[in-house]
């Protein structure tokens, strides 16, 4: 495992960054910003037309680290530890589990509790808890 | 809405997000670890992360939804699924299984790609074999995977 910095303010202002974007989605779209919805529905069959502003919101996605690396000079410190078989069945697991639960991390966990609802509730906390559990086993146990 | 507009919108996501340390699946773990905390070594950055988020939401949702509709729609479409069922259960669990392993999640992992690594590529590739399955399993069982107008 690597140590990681507590950035409590650094974190706190790119949540607040988080948030501002899902407030612009849904002031100009009046959809929820949830990135497993928005990725997941780039693929067929689809049920509208708005395909190119899904794939324009996850080119923005992938541009961030260029335009962030452009304005500081560098790209944020990024360390992944997971080899590729792990990663392909982490990549299975996120993306059934996030489409079979109707959203992940952004729409139930920032949009979801910020509109109060109980079903983002219970997903937060379903997930977290066996996210810590999962990180517990292959860390303390394994 | 006009596409850069919605290219606008994510990257501002996506900002948030590396600004947030949260594109460093490091990072995530370290907040997961909860083993962490007798050890002094626990990073609980995460939380704070969702603490700036759901604080501007909360307050920029409601200032928002008091207009007609939106900027570049007709209406709001906002989820209307309120049963606590078992998909509500199960899909989040797996998530977090997935979460739990590797450190991504499908937001930060996009922002991954900018990277250009492989390990971002074979992530992503994976969790959108994910999705498809999940959208063809629950459309065989006839219910609707992530209705066209739900949440995400």
């Amino acid at each position: 495992m690597t140590a990681t910095a507590f950035t409590p303010l650094a974190s706190l202002v790119g949540g607040g960054l988080i948030g501002l974007s899902a407030v612009m989605l849904m002031a100009f779209e009046g959809r929820i910003a949830g990135i497993s919805g928005i990725a997941s529905r780039l693929l067929p069959p689809y049920s509208d037309g708005a395909f190119a502003g899904r794939l324009a919101f996850v080119a923005g996605l992938v541009a961030a680290p260029l335009a962030y690396a452009g304005v500081t000079g560098s790209f944020p410190v990024q360390t992944v530890e997971a080899g590729w078989p792990l990663l392909v069945l982490a990549g299975l697991l996120v993306g059934f589990g996030s489409v079979w639960g109707n959203g992940c991390t952004s729409g139930h966990g920032i949009c979801g509790l910020s509109r109060l609802s109980l079903r983002s509730l219970v997903a937060v906390l379903v997930f977290m808890t066996t996210a810590i559990a999962t990180v517990f086993v292959t860390r303390h146990l394994l | 809405m006009p596409v850069l507009l919605q290219f606008l919108t994510g990257l501002v996501f996506g900002v948030g997000l590396l600004v947030a340390g949260m594109s460093d699946p490091a990072k995530v773990l370290n907040f997961l670890d909860l083993a962490a905390i007798p050890a002094g070594t626990w990073d609980a950055s995460l939380a704070f992360v969702m603490a700036g988020g759901i604080a501007v939401a909360f307050i920029g949702f409601r200032l928002v939804l008091k207009r007609p509709h939106p900027v570049f729609a007709e209406r709001y479409s906002l989820p209307t699924a309120t049963a606590v069922d078992t998909r509500i259960l199960a899909g989040p669990a797996i998530f977090g299984i997935g979460w739990g392993l590797a450190g991504f999640c499908p937001g930060p992992a996009l922002t991954a790609l900018g990277y250009g690594t492989a390990e971002a590529l074979v992530f992503i590739l994976a969790m959108l074999a994910g999705m498809a399955a999940a959208r063809r399993l629950a459309r065989t069982q006839g219910t609707q995977a992530l209705l066209p107008r739900s949440s995400s």
